[in-house]
This record gives C-alpha cells, sequence and structure tokens, in this order.
C-alpha cells in the first residue's frame, strides 16, 4: 500500500510540475503584448546567452560535424559513394544535429544559470517581494529570458549548422579523400534543391531551434520558480531543468520532425 | 484596519495556522511574536495575499483577501508595503533602482519626480549616500533599511514587517526600531510587525500578541505583556529574552 501511495505521489508530482511549465508557458504568451517594457532587459538576456554558449556551440558543432562525416564517409567509401558525404552531413546537421546540439548546449549553460539565478531569487524572497509590489514575476522575470532563448537557439543554430558542415568538409578533404569543391557543391545542392528561398531541411531545422529554445526558457524558469528549501533545493532545481530539457529537446525533437515529414507530407 | 477571524493554514502534514484571530486598528503597531514556524510569516502572507487560508477570513478594510481576483489584489497591494527579513532586493539593480522599481513599474509619474521621491525616502531610512550602490555589496542593516525605503517610496497605508531585525547588531537594530515608530508617527502607516525580538516588540509595538498552537494564545497592550506573569509572556518578554 505504501508503495502505491509513492507512485501515486511521484505521478501527482510529475503531473503537477507539467501542468506548472504549461501554465508558465501559456502566461508568457500573454504577457508578450508588454514586451516592449522589457526589451532593454530581453536584449541583455539575449546577448549574455549568446556569449555565454558560443564557444562551447562552435567546437561541440565543429567536432560533431566532423563525427558525422568520418562516420558516414568510412561506410560510403565502402560502396564507393563518398560524393553524396556533403549532402549526407549538411541534411542531418540542418534538420537534427545542429538544433539538437545547440539546444542541448543552451539547456546546459544558459537553462541551469536561469534555474540557479531564479531559484536563489525565490528562496531568498525575491520572487516574493516582486509580488507584493504587484510586479508580475511572468512579466519581469521569465517574459525576457523566454523571448532571449527563443530567438537565439535559431541563430546559434545557423552557426552551429555552418561549422558543423565545416567540420565535415576538413575530415572529407583530409582523411576520405573528397575535394573540397566537391563536398561543398553536394551540401549546396541537398539544401537547395527544393528551389525554394529557405528550403524545408533548413525551416524545419530553425523552426526546432525555436520550438526548443522555448521549452529549455519555460522549464528552467519553472524550476527556478518552484524551488524551496535553500541552496539544497537550488541545486535541485538547477539538475531538475537541465534533465527535464534535454529530455522534451529529444521528445519535442521527435514530434516536430514527425509533424514536418510525416504527418504534414 | 487588517482583521484575521478564525483562519486555518496547512502547510504540507502540519496545521500551521489553527483558528488564529486578529485585528489591527489603523495607525497602530500590532507585534507578533511566537517560536519558530508558529505561523507569524504565513499570517503576513495571508494579510498581503500570498497565501490563502484553508478556512477563515482574511479583511483589510472590510474587503475579503482571499476572495480578489489578480487585479484587486494588485490594487491592494499598492496600498501596502512589506519589509522582508533580509530586505529581498532585486540583486542586479542599485539601491535606487530597487526603490524605484514599485513606481516605474505603477505610477504616471516622471523620471524626475520619481527620482526626487525616491531620494526622499532613502534620505528618511540615511541611506542616500549608497544609492548608486548594488545590494550585494551593503550590509544586511544596509538592505534593509533599503527594503524599508521601498516598502515606503508608494506611500502605503500599511507596512508588514517580517523579523525586521533578525541577525542584525543592537545599534543597527535600534535605527530600524527608531524607523520604524517614525514610519507610524510622522506618516501614520499601520504596521504588523512579526519579531522575535523582546526589544523590537517593546520599542515598536502598540500591542503586542503571541502566537500559541496556530493561534494567538495571549494578547495586550506593550505594558500588560511586559507585566504579564503568563508563561509565554515571561517566555517570549520577560527579563531574560531577547
Amino acid at each position: 500500500m505504501n508503495l502505491l501511495a509513492a507512485v501515486g505521489q511521484t505521478i501527482r508530482t510529475r503531473a503537477d510540475g507539467a501542468g506548472y511549465v504549461v501554465d508558465l508557458l501559456l502566461r508568457t504568451a500573454l504577457a508578450v503584448r508588454r514586451l516592449p517594457r522589457r526589451l532593454r532587459f530581453t536584449l541583455d538576456m539575449a546577448f549574455n546567452a549568446g556569449v555565454r554558449s558560443l564557444p562551447v556551440t562552435m567546437v561541440v558543432a565543429a567536432f560533431a560535424g566532423a563525427i558525422l562525416a568520418m562516420q558516414t564517409g568510412i561506410e560510403l567509401r565502402r560502396f564507393g559513394d563518398t560524393a553524396v558525404l556533403g549532402t549526407i552531413t549538411a541534411l542531418s546537421m540542418c534538420r537534427e544535429m545542429g538544433p539538437f546540439i545547440t539546444g542541448v548546449i543552451l539547456a546546459a549553460t544558459v537553462g541551469s544559470s536561469m534555474a540557479a539565478e531564479l531559484g536563489t531569487m525565490n528562496v531568498s524572497d525575491e520572487v516574493a517581494a516582486l509580488e507584493v509590489m504587484s510586479v508580475d514575476p511572468v512579466d519581469y522575470l521569465v517574459l525576457p529570458r523566454v523571448i532571449a532563448l527563443a530567438v537565439m537557439c535559431p541563430l546559434l543554430t545557423v552557426l552551429s549548422n555552418l561549422i558543423g558542415i565545416y567540420g565535415g568538409s576538413v575530415i572529407a578533404e583530409h582523411n576520405l579523400g573528397v575535394s573540397s569543391d566537391l563536398y561543398w557543391l553536394s551540401a549546396r545542392e541537398a539544401l537547395t534543391s527544393s528551389g525554394t528561398l529557405l528550403p524545408k531541411e533548413v525551416y524545419v531545422g530553425l523552426f526546432k531551434a525555436f520550438v526548443f529554445g522555448v521549452a529549455v526558457s519555460t522549464v528552467s524558469c519553472a524550476s527556478g520558480l518552484r524551488a524551496t528549501g535553500g541552496a539544497l533545493g537550488v541545486g535541485l532545481a538547477v539538475q531538475a531543468a537541465v534533465r527535464n530539457s534535454v529530455i522534451l529537446i529529444i521528445v519535442l525533437g521527435f514530434i516536430v520532425t514527425w509533424f514536418f515529414y510525416f504527418l504534414s507530407g | 484596519m487588517i482583521e484575521l477571524r478564525d483562519v486555518k493554514k496547512r502547510l504540507g502534514s502540519r496545521q500551521i495556522l489553527d483558528g488564529m484571530t486578529l485585528s489591527v486598528p489603523k495607525g497602530m503597531n500590532f507585534v507578533l511574536m511566537g517560536p519558530s514556524g508558529s505561523g507569524k510569516s504565513v499570517t503576513l502572507k495571508h494579510v498581503i495575499g500570498i497565501l490563502r487560508p484553508d478556512a477563515g477570513s482574511v479583511q483589510v478594510d472590510g474587503q475579503e483577501v482571499p476572495t480578489m481576483d489578480r487585479t484587486q489584489l494588485m490594487a491592494l497591494r499598492r496600498r501596502m508595503g512589506y519589509l522582508f527579513q533580509n530586505g529581498a532586493l532585486i540583486n542586479w539593480l542599485s539601491v535606487e533602482d530597487n526603490v524605484a522599481l514599485p513606481l516605474r513599474e505603477h505610477s504616471k509619474l516622471g523620471r524626475g519626480e520619481i527620482r526626487d521621491r525616491v531620494h526622499e525616502v532613502l534620505k528618511m531610512v540615511q541611506m542616500d549616500h549608497a544609492a548608486a550602490q548594488s545590494p550585494p555589496s551593503i550590509s544586511g542593516g544596509m538592505k534593509l533599511r533599503t527594503g524599508l525605503a521601498r516598502a515606503l517610496v508608494t506611500k502605503p497605508e500599511y507596512v508588514l514587517y517580517d523579523e525586521p531585525n533578525a541577525g542584525l547588531d543592537p545599534i543597527i537594530s535600534q535605527q530600524i526600531h527608531e524607523l520604524i515608530v517614525e514610519v507610524r508617527d510622522s506618516l501614520g502607516v499601520t504596521g504588523l510587525i512579526v519579531t522575535h525580538s523582546r526589544a523590537c516588540a517593546v520599542h515598536c509595538g502598540d500591542r503586542i500578541g503571541i502566537l500559541d498552537h496556530g493561534k494567538l494564545g495571549l494578547e495586550g497592550t506593550v505594558d500588560e505583556m511586559v507585566h504579564s506573569e503568563h508563561p509565554l509572556a515571561r517566555a517570549f518578554l520577560g527579563g531574560g529574552s531577547d
């Protein structure tokens, strides 16, 4: 009976947490009309998010592209078809790897810091102080952070895609014997074959990055705002923020891909 | 007037308030004492609408706080100030910006008028010299005085003080006590003060109530309470307390 009660309590706690995140997201969406009042703070947040995660994003994206080209190239070489290496690397980076890498890095760097910042504010009564001054914490604290990541995640993803494809080109040329011209031609063709200004591979990836940015910031802010119990509580909030963000990135990544490539054709 | 009637509140597995009844007339400082975890701060949070009671009534000037919608609650809070234990200042804002925050968010005053009002209250709490400093670089006493300035900047009718001298040395505590008395006497502000300190209670209070098992176990004027032989009064206001 105690086991059942414990399971029930865990489910209830998780459902409560998920409900809080959804509620926070809706309240943030409703607060968007007040964004002009928070523009300065939003720009500061966006700048900080970009600067803080830029070096890590560049390094990880370069190596991810290199690994992707290496692993794919080894197999393609067996079939003598390394000419399509640029295509595969470019598509993989733009559709999946770029947004995924950027989302995870933002969760680990910016999301964790958001959870720690808001968690510390919560346990030291700063959030309650805002409430008693009739300043809505969602409007004042959450909105700038969500908008900042919703904008920065796609921008960093573009950079991540480019650096990843470049990382692949280095491996293609030096380890797999694929000329740089052939690699880049194949990559360009893959991304422009639809003939549209913004090919599906790119815009789906950027949309994914936007969703990841919103998810990471909302989950991280929610974790911080629910932190209780001093330093230990803040630590747990940071842990929950990063864990839940990564899980959401994977689940939402799947849903977006499924929607664009299987449901809408 | 602040009135709580038969308020009950459970947090987790603990019954914090269990029939709490309290009345604070206008222009008076009411001091609420009691053991740690007895529900003093929880009482304050009910008055300002951060917490809702499980049962009972919480009224400010005859308006029922728990049934207020968000707009009514925000309007009520604009008439109230709240001094948190540690000041609860926003760390990335300067002292001046912290005090100006409620005015910038809600008032229609111009920049110059806000600056003048902010410096007026900063002078009152003797923090004008530190207006440009940030909260991490000032002492605990300065944080509290800034918190008090922020609570007063909107000219509230009520101020709720949550342990206004916790962790402060006797000299700074005395300064805070004098400020609380000055706020009541010169601005006519009604105060509800939560404290463990005998000095604070005796210096700042008009009436003192002591919480016991989730409700007021004892209440009276400062004189009555100081001279009471009741064990609760002796424990909190006797010569060996504080």
